[in-house]
């Protein structure tokens, strides 16, 4: 049985993403240490509850989440917005395109062929993670734990094709960054990462509920601190994934449309 | 080198980087709707916070939005004045470009650091005032004559003090060159200083007073508007960001001296 082209250079793809993630490991690792921030909320959450709990958050609590927080936004950042939008403008974007394989699979497996090198700062965060919470109050449940894998692909998949619909938006306009920067910042609020979700008010809980940036790291980081039971999880999980159907068709429809006009200046 | 040389220099300079943003109309009402979402947001977690209780760490609701707007005030100062012009002496030096600004008969240091403004950034300085007024109105009384005075001088000593990290942050680029994303790790923990600095202890506390000063930045000032910083801190806070100053300009002139263009 032949695999199609596209599956055989996989691998090799694979190891060109890893090799260069390698190559360029003190930027990478200021890269990772920029996303410290979990770290600096976790000081400020647990001086707020040094006096008393907040909600079923005591200072334990919040160190096993922001904790998992760190770990999540390390395994699944995606920063291929940036990248197309710096391919488009320069044109080097031909290089891709006279490749046999669709460039958003090219751009998937670079993504994940730096995630070798992100574990190494995201184990001993588990480690400490686990010696955080006590292997006692992990939950016992394996559905629980496979929703969590699937959560963590998920909220990865989310990640990397809305990065990818905006750094399609390059194609109609010069800075999709800007567009970016917007959806960062509502990431920042909506997604659990300076603030679990379940302590915002009722109603912005229901908007955020709607809304794609929960399931980019607040679902996973729940479900790795036991906040949901199985039926809620599912639940959860389903509306993860009608985002994940969403976003990949909206991302190919605006690559798409936008390949169109795209034009290599100066080749 | 006559001061009034250097203040049309910089007059000049600026006029320069506002007209080339004008040419990117959408552009610029963009970046200034951006900046106050990104300042409102950065409102969020303090006011789910307080939703919970009246004070943390011994700060108010009131008093710790004097911190958060004193943090909005200086990162558009950072934005808006300081990163633009040293993120692109990174981008010289990587391409050898640098020598254009060397041979022009001006101090290389100014040049770099007038090169470029982001004066949307400006919108930064309009949601500070906004958030003390609303904080000054929650915590029901004015601010001190003297207070303000402080909070002056101490927004004088914290911007000089980010512009010479920054100076610091540059001159490692003759050294390593590329650090571009050293930006990015800058701003998320300056990220820190939007919380009063009383509320991280052990390691952290003592890194964000005495190693990146933050605390300084944000902190006193606002414990100065609300008159409760000792008029020797003060003096100290001075004393130490003009001669960080000084240190950063001396590595500056020892990494300049290492440059060896790209090409040669």
């Amino acid at each position: 049985m032949r695999l199609p082209p596209s599956a055989r250079a996989l691998p090799a793809l694979f190891k060109v993403g890893f090799s260069e993630a390698v190559a360029y490991r003190a930027e990478f690792l200021v890269w990772m240490f920029s996303t410290t921030m979990p770290l600096i909320m976790l000081a400020l959450w647990s001086a707020v509850a040094r006096d008393a709990p907040v909600g079923r958050f005591g200072q334990k609590e919040f160190v096993a989440y922001f904790l998992a927080t760190f770990i999540v936004r390390q395994l699944t950042g995606s920063w291929v917005a940036w990248e197309m939008n710096y391919e488009i403008r320069h044109g080097t974007l031909a290089r891709r395109l006279l490749r046999p394989i669709h460039p958003m699979l090219m751009y998937a497996v670079q993504n994940l062929a730096a995630q070798p090198l992100r574990l190494v700062v995201a184990l001993p965060m588990a480690v400490l993670w686990l010696a955080s919470v006590g292997t006692g109050q992990l939950s016992r449940d394996p559905v629980l734990w496979m929703a969590w894998a699937a959560a963590m692909l998920g909220s990865w998949l989310v990640t990397f094709f809305s990065s990818f619909a905006i750094g399609s938006l390059s194609f109609f306009m010069e800075s999709s960054v800007k567009i970016m920067d917007v959806w960062l910042t509502l990431f920042f609020v909506f997604s659990g990462y300076l603030i679990p979700v379940e302590l915002f008010p009722p109603a912005v809980r229901t908007l955020g509920d709607w809304l794609p940036f929960r399931y980019q790291i607040g679902l996973p980081v729940e479900l790795m601190t036991s906040a949901h039971d199985r039926h809620a999880a599912l639940a959860l999980l389903a509306r993860q994934w009608a985002w994940v159907a969403l976003l990949l068709l909206g991302a190919l429809w605006l690559w798409r449309r936008g390949l169109r006009r795209f034009a290599a200046y100066g080749g | 080198m006559s001061l009034p040389r250097y203040w049309r220099l910089l007059r000049a300079q600026v006029r320069a980087s506002t007209l080339t943003l004008l040419q990117y109309r959408f552009d610029f009402l963009a970046d200034g709707f951006l900046e106050i979402l990104w300042a409102s947001t950065s409102l969020v977690p303090l006011f789910v916070v307080f939703r919970t209780r009246e004070s943390v760490a011994g700060w108010s609701f009131g008093e710790a939005l004097l911190v958060t707007g004193w943090f909005i005030l200086l990162q558009g100062i950072l934005e808006g004045a300081i990163n633009p012009s040293l993120t692109s002496v990174v981008e010289h030096i990587r391409m050898g470009t640098l020598d254009f600004v060397l041979l022009k008969p001006a101090d290389a240091q100014f040049l770099v650091s007038t090169a470029k403004f982001q004066p949307w950034r400006a919108t930064n300085i309009l949601t500070a005032g906004v958030v003390f007024v609303y904080a000054f109105h929650l915590i029901g009384r004015s601010p001190s004559l003297a207070g303000l005075i402080a909070a002056v001088f101490l927004l004088f000593s914290s911007t000089l003090l980010l512009y010479s990290m920054w100076i610091l942050t540059v001159s490692a680029a003759f050294y390593v060159v590329k650090i571009d994303n050293l930006s990015f790790l800058f701003s998320s923990i300056f990220d820190a200083a939007r919380w009063p600095s009383t509320i991280f202890r052990g390691g952290l506390s003592f890194v964000f007073t005495f190693v990146i000063p933050l605390a300084l930045m944000t902190t006193y000032p606002a414990l100065a508007l609300l008159g409760r910083l000792h008029g020797s801190t003060l003096l100290l806070a001075l004393t130490g960001s003009i001669l960080f100053a000084l240190l950063a300009r001396v590595v500056w002139l020892a990494s300049i001296g290492k440059y060896t263009s790209a090409s040669s």
